[in-house]
């Protein structure tokens, strides 16, 4: 991946696209080569900027600048003034509260931001804005008054518990790498963030970076080591930039190197990069990946506690976690322990994504409801269509209905009901959903990432793919659901690392809550929800086709036939049910049976 | 060697960039991988050869090791990258209707190049961006919100401007 160092983010919504976007876009990408900036730029394609009245508009990160109403001959303009000059092209600039952050909006009364609270308000490339947000006073307050034990107790007294899905107490894990033998002690930072759908390690990191650097610190501190890594997957380009800019800011001010703040603690640290293998994420494939060698994991124990990178005793933590830990230090464990439920401390962050009114990402206290996440921080199902289930906890999580919507999101009570925590993604589904689909959906996705180093993984949800795609496919047989059954709890008790063991997880949660659709997939060869392709027909209504030709001329393979204001037909065998032709007719003429 | 010299020659410049950038031990391995991945857009055998050799690492863990990650292709890629993030959120916003677009446009399947290699489609998991899903990215150009009958004004991009 390159470096950019600077994003603009261009409307291609059709109402810029009115008013000229098109035309700009490529006029703003041929100045770009003109001057010699394409590869300092990137350009990328959204939607939905701004007021979307004065369109053309774009937007420009990281100085998060807001342009719009220019055209084409105002981008040589802007090029120059912004791109070359540094100077932000007044003439065009709109003022900032009229864009929309889209992944990350102001909170809502129920939500409450700890780690999330300087993302958007402080510039993450200039140290002293951190600062200035009472930045490393937790580093400054535990080097110079606290021992490494006290630092520990501290967080043990905060709750604290591992954001990267397990849930393990963090005060625990450090007391363990604390207690190994030996002089080298690595300190790891698990930036890996590999759940689809789950973007809040990387909005930290890029919106501030120095909370992650500063707990990383703090754990080095407390449990004895000089060297520490990030590890971020390489999908994040600009999240490792940040980093890496934050670091040096770190060491140029002596928060990072020799004699930390003139004490005799030193501590360096050094960011990693993935090549894009989804089981890194877990720590010893982790572990082994920073090693240079294939990221497969190994059996545990020996914890990394007490053999990890390069076989000394290493301490992984996930980003959120240390994001944590200055705020505990600065304001006290008893003020960290006051948000949360009894067992499960402090806020949480979530990617909220799927059929929601308000996707992106949310801060709560642990022990708010699913409802209230859903409905009153998420704003309720999009089109207001019905909920039908929430996934939570990402591949390895599972599918919960309705019935559960009152459940605390807490660590236990997830893991009661049949999902997980895991790491943040919460994928909210309409009535219009199909469960049998979604389980196949993550099964694809663990399959594919299944490292294979053991069978029941490998093999197993390979097994269990094939006949969700053959329930899915139409060809479902009685005996079926039993034997996925089975095969979950194989690959659940026998596989060796999370991915594994977890794989199962959207399956069984489906079968147990919504194994109805699963019944008449196989036995009546329906699709309740009218998703699963060899399941359904597009139809044409004749009563409301008015001949148009539009299906005919969008649908990929000439399976529409009609004259010109004729009723069209669909002819079954040659439709690919791709669903073109219905997005595009304009009078509701296209139905799915 | 047996390939023609100026393959070789830039092969050996992108190898040697990569292993003075970072350094020529075993946990720089990936780092210099990717280096290399990204300036030749594959790993030829060659340069897992020079690879092999500058790190003194065996062949096979090197084989071993580019074949484990997905960023890494042994083999020639074509012209144009196109990644279709096949992830959930994105699935769920209407991915599915722009896979079928993007298979039927480029008339290839998923890892597959195109004969005349300017195309080549590999799908990805979630790339973090899913608050604009669905997602494809072109070479090093992200598309979000793309709806399946824009695909095909996509790709002419590409074809119009860089052929
Ligand atoms: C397949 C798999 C993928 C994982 N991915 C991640 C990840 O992306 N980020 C993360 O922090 N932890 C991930 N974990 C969990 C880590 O193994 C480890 O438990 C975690 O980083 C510990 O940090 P914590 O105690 O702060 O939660 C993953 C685990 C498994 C089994
Ligand atoms: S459980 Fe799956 S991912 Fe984990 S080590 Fe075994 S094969 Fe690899
Ligand atoms: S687009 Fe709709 S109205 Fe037009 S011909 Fe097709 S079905 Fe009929
Ligand atoms: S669903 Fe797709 S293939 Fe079938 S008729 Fe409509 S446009 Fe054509
Ligand atoms: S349509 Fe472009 S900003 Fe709204
Ligand atoms: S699911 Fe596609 S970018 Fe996240």
């Amino acid at each position: 991946m390159k470096y950019y160092r600077s994003h603009v983010l261009v409307c291609v919504d059709p109402d810029c696209l009115h008013r000229g976007a098109h035309e700009a876009l490529d006029a703003f990408q041929d100045e770009l080569v003109a001057q010699g900036l394409i590869d300092e730029v990137q350009v990328l394609e959204t939607s939905r900027i701004g007021a979307c009245s004065q369109g053309p508009e774009m937007m420009v990160y990281p100085e998060g600048v807001h342009y719009a109403g220019y055209t084409v001959d105002d981008i040589p303009f802007i090029v120059e003034e912004h791109f070359l000059k540094g100077r932000v092209a007044k003439k065009f600039e709109l003022p900032a509260e009229t864009a929309i952050d889209e992944e990350l909006s102001a909170p809502t009364p129920k939500e409450m931001r700890v780690v999330l609270r300087n993302c958007g308000q402080i510039d993450p490339e200039n140290i002293e804005d951190y600062i200035a947000e009472n930045g490393y006073m937790g580093l400054a307050k535990a080097l110079t008054s606290m021992t490494p034990e006290q630092v520990i107790d501290e967080v043990l007294a905060s709750g604290l518990r591992g954001r990267g899905g397990a849930g393990f107490p963090t005060a625990r894990k450090w007391q363990f790498c604390r207690a190994s033998a030996g002089q080298v002690k690595y300190v790891i930072c698990n930036a890996d963030e590999g759940d689809p759908g789950a973007f809040m390690n990387r909005r930290v990191l890029e919106g501030d970076p120095h909370a992650v650097i500063e707990g990383m610190i703090i754990a080095a501190y407390a449990i004895g080591s000089s060297q520490g890594y990030v590890y971020c997957r390489a999908e994040y380009p600009i999240a490792v930039q940040t980093l890496n800019i934050a670091i040096e800011q770190a060491r140029a001010m002596g928060f990072l190197g020799q004699n930390i703040l003139g004490t005799d603690f030193s501590f360096d640290l050094e960011v990693r990069m993935g090549a894009g293998a989804f089981v890194c994420g877990e720590e010893t494939a982790l572990m082994a990946s920073i090693e240079g060698k294939r990221g497969e994991p190994r059996p545990r124990p020996p914890f990394p506690a007490v053999s990890g990178l390069w076989a000394k005793p290493s301490n992984v933590n996930n980003v959120e976690t240390y994001a944590n830990v200055p705020q505990i230090i600065t304001n006290g464990a008893a003020w960290y322990a006051g948000f949360g439920t009894e067992k499960s401390k402090g806020t949480k962050t979530f990617a909220l994504a799927g059929d929601v009114k308000h996707t992106g990402l949310i801060e709560v206290p642990f022990g708010l409801s699913l409802r209230e996440v859903v409905f009153d921080v998420g704003g309720g199902i999009k089109d207001d269509k019905g909920f039908k289930a929430i996934q939570t906890g990402g591949p390895m999580g599972g599918c919960l209905p309705e019935a559960y919507l009152d459940l605390p999101v807490d660590y236990e009570s997830l893991t009661a009901a049949g999902s997980m925590m895991g790491s943040g993604g919460l994928v909210v589904m309409d009535d219009e959903t199909c469960m049998v689909d979604i389980a196949r959906f993550f099964m694809e996705f663990t399959q594919e990432e299944s490292c294979g180093k053991c069978t029941p993984c490998r093999v197993g949800t390979k097994r269990i793919l094939e006949i969700l795609d053959r329930i899915c496919g139409g060809e479902g047989r009685e005996g079926d659901i039993e034997l996925l059954e089975t095969l979950c709890e194989q690959i659940k008790q026998d596989s060796l690392c999370g991915l594994g063991q977890g794989a199962p997880t959207p399956v069984v949660s489906t079968l147990k809550h919504f194994r109805d659709e699963y019944e008449i997939h196989i036995r009546e060869k329906r699709c309740p929800a009218k998703v699963c392709k060899a399941l359904i027909r597009y139809e044409i209504l004749p009563e409301f086709c008015t001949g148009c030709t539009v299906c005919a001329r969008n649908c990929p393979t000439a399976a529409i036939t009609g004259e010109r204001r004729q009723t069209h037909l669909i002819d079954v065998d040659t439709c690919i049910r791709c669903g073109i032709c219905m997005q595009v007719c304009n009078f509701n003429a296209i139905v799915i049976r | 060697m047996t390939i023609a010299t100026i393959d070789g020659k830039v092969v050996l410049e992108a190898v040697n960039k990569a292993v003075e950038e970072h350094g020529a031990t075993i946990d720089e391995l990936i780092p210099i991988l990717n280096d290399v991945n990204r300036t030749l857009g594959y790993l030829p055998a060659n340069a897992l050869d020079e690879i092999s050799r500058r790190l003194r690492v065996p062949k096979s863990q090197l084989f071993s090791v580019s074949s484990f990650y997905r960023m890494f292709s042994t083999k020639p890629r074509g012209k144009h990258v196109v990644q279709f993030c096949e992830s959930a959120p994105c699935h769920v916003v209407g991915g599915r209707q722009v896979w079928a677009s993007l298979l039927d446009h480029l008339k290839i399947g998923p890892g597959e190049t195109s004969p005349d290699g300017n195309w080549t489609l590999i799908t990805t998991s979630c790339l973090g961006v899913c608050g604009v899903g669905p997602v494809i990215i072109i070479d090093d150009d992200i598309y979000g919100n793309v709806a399946p009958d824009q695909i095909a004004e996509i790709l002419a991009r590409y074809s119009e401007t860089r052929e």
